[in-house]
């Protein structure tokens, strides 16, 4: 098979996967009890009234009717309005995953390349003094909860010292310098809900490729140690590290739905947990189909990256 | 038979040789923690719910050791409570997700051919969904209850048990005594229980350590959003978020609840890395 071939087989196995998402989105979230009418009218509900609620809707429609529909809808950017407060989600969404974004992408670019270095560091002396305390911190990082390390910085940062706010609010007509004083603790926060995973697995990875023959071979050969680490065994360990990165990235979705909640922060997160406090089903299907679909498409990606840096198969005629 | 028991609490003995100081602390603090969890009732000062003084977040004092929370009930005694809740919970979701997980992960390595390639087929679909999501699309629908969290959670861990499982499974399938018991004429149920499960155990074992940290620390983080345990019953997660605002106060109460968890999740770990390290069995591909 060739490489096109293997691609493309990946990308329409992905779109697939979107596909079975969205199904099961729309029907997790119209299908279980819980209907929609009787959620907007409340205490309210008649029979008259769900009746017309109903047929405004289009709820009487069947089923595959209406997920055609609505995936036509969603695809095209039309997103509903909110049921609690007939609000345009579109607008509200717009404005808060430009946030989330820049929440995210101010994690990865600090947690990629320090926990990239870190797991290099830990792999240079496997048994060593230093790769006893990065595995050892990364263990107990792993197995905090995602609002432990906010808390405690928000405790001694914001409370004990008093240099950063608690609350991540904004406002517009923020400078970038206000911007960075409120993004600093979330960002931190986030950061160590995912460093832990990617060090150790950056680790694994290049002890794995130190492993093998190859590597061996040049350390038989009498290559320096340092030529031998970056010029022999970094090159190979390469792939394995940008999949360790973009699976790990992923989990950025579970890890700013809870810090965003912390901090109160306007991004998409927060938006989602009230949606569903407050049973708000267009909200929840539409954060919910964002927040997968940036889960799919980084984990497509992830494997696309490692088909890429997989010579053999790059190379095979 | 005794011969079998003979070994059996050899090996006990041998493990509990192996033990560095480290893992035996982790291990005594687990035993602590579950005691504590089951004698909730008995151990605790005062009543979770008892409303003892009518000043939030007091400072730790000879009656309220660790102080009192939001409402003026004691901390030690809602931690204690909180404890037994979490515990409680995590140990149904991963017994729930063990029977299911592996039950299904063994029929399907059993079986082969079509039966395992659908199902498993099915099962990586389930994976390309993010947990979390998963679970708020729930609760979104069903509203957040015990019984919900509890089947939502054990689902969600399911499909990662299986996975495992059914990996384990089919190496075990292509070993030599395994063809010896087909050629022997034995049935696919006999080959499960008695070559496949034994041979499965401790990989499986630590499996179970790490399911049970992930519901642990999942259902902290559903309840630290207002979506899991619902008041006035409290978990430690719970424990967490009605707590936040003892912060501003300088107060620590809702980090105790915090730490709580962690040192929990912490434990287990050390646990099973050494429980891995001890066996150098391997769990196939984590996610």
């Amino acid at each position: 098979m060739s490489l096109t071939e293997i691609l493309a087989k990946r990308l329409i196995l992905g779109l697939l996967t979107m596909l079975f998402v969205s199904v099961l989105v729309f029907v997790g979230t119209e299908i279980l009890p819980g209907d929609v009418a009787h959620a907007i009218l409340g205490q309210a509900a008649t029979p008259e009234s769900v009746a017309h609620i109903r047929e405004r809707l289009g709820l009487n429609e069947p089923l595959h009717v209406r997920y055609v529909v609505w995936l036509t809808n969603f695809l095209t950017g039309d997103f509903g309005t909110s049921l609690a407060n007939g609000a345009d989600i579109g607008t509200e969404v717009s404005r808060r995953l430009l946030n989330t974004v820049i929440l995210a992408f101010c994690t990865a670019l600090i947690a990629v390349p320090l926990s990239v270095l870190l797991g290099l560091w830990a792999a240079v002396r496997p048994g060593g003094l230093v790769d006893r305390i990065i595995t050892a911190t990364s263990l107990a990082l792993i197995s905090f909860p995602d609002f432990l390390v906010a808390v405690v910085l928000v405790t001694i940062f914001a409370v004990k010292l008093g240099w950063l706010p608690a609350i991540a609010s904004i406002r517009p007509g923020y400078s970038l310098l206000d911007w960075i004083r409120v993004l600093i603790l979330p960002v931190a926060g986030l950061t160590f809900t995912i460093l832990a995973h990617m060090v150790r697995m950056t680790r694994s990875a290049v002890l794995n490729v130190l492993s093998s023959p190859a590597i061996e071979m040049a350390i038989l050969k009498g290559v320096p140690r340092r030529r031998l680490l970056l010029r022999h065994a970094l090159p190979n360990a390469l792939g394995p590290i940008i999949n360790v990165v973009a699976l790990n990235l992923a989990y950025l979705v579970s890890g700013v739905v809870v810090i965003e909640t912390l901090f109160n922060f306007p991004g998409l997160g927060r938006y989602m947990v009230e949606g569903v406090t407050n049973r708000d089903v267009p909200i929840v299907q539409t954060c919910a189909m964002i927040f997968c679909s940036f889960y799919v498409l980084l984990n497509i990606t992830a494997d696309i990256l490692s088909i890429l840096a997989n010579p053999r198969v790059r190379y095979k005629k | 038979m005794t011969d079998r028991a003979r070994t059996w609490r050899g090996e006990l003995r041998e493990a509990v040789g192996d033990l560095t100081p480290g893992v035996a602390l982790c291990l005594l603090f687990l035993i602590a923690v579950i005691l504590v969890g089951a004698f909730a009732p008995w151990i605790s000062p005062y009543d979770e719910a008892e409303i003892l003084t009518n000043e939030s977040f007091s400072s730790p004092n000879a009656e309220m050791w660790l102080g009192s929370d939001y409402l003026g009930r004691d901390v030690l005694s809602r931690l204690i409570y909180g404890v037994r809740i979490t515990l409680f919970l995590a140990l149904i979701i991963t017994f729930l997700s063990f029977f299911a997980g592996v039950g299904l992960g063994f029929l399907a390595a059993a079986f082969g051919g079509r039966v395992d390639d659908w199902m498993s087929r099915l099962n990586d679909a389930m994976l390309s969904f993010p947990a979390l999501m998963l679970a708020l699309i729930v609760i979104n629908s069903l509203g957040s209850s015990f019984v919900v969290l509890v089947f939502t959670i054990a689902f969600i861990d399911m499909t990662r048990v299986y996975r495992v499982a059914r990996a384990l499974a089919v190496n075990i399938m292509v070993m030599d005594y395994v063809e010896a018991a087909i050629v022997r004429g034995e049935g696919k149920g006999w080959i499960v229980w008695h070559e496949v499960l034994p041979n499965a155990l401790t990989p499986l074992a630590a499996e179970f350590g790490i399911r049970f940290t992930y519901a642990i620390l999942f259902i902290s983080a559903l309840s630290f959003l207002g979506l899991g345990v619902q008041p006035p019953q409290s978990d430690l997660g719970v424990m967490v978020k009605e707590n936040m605002q003892a912060i501003l106060y300088g107060e620590y109460t809702t980090l105790y609840p915090a730490f709580g968890i962690a040192l929990i999740a912490i434990s287990m770990n050390v646990l099973v890395d050494w429980l891995l390290q001890r066996s150098s069995a391997k769990l196939p591909d984590e996610i």
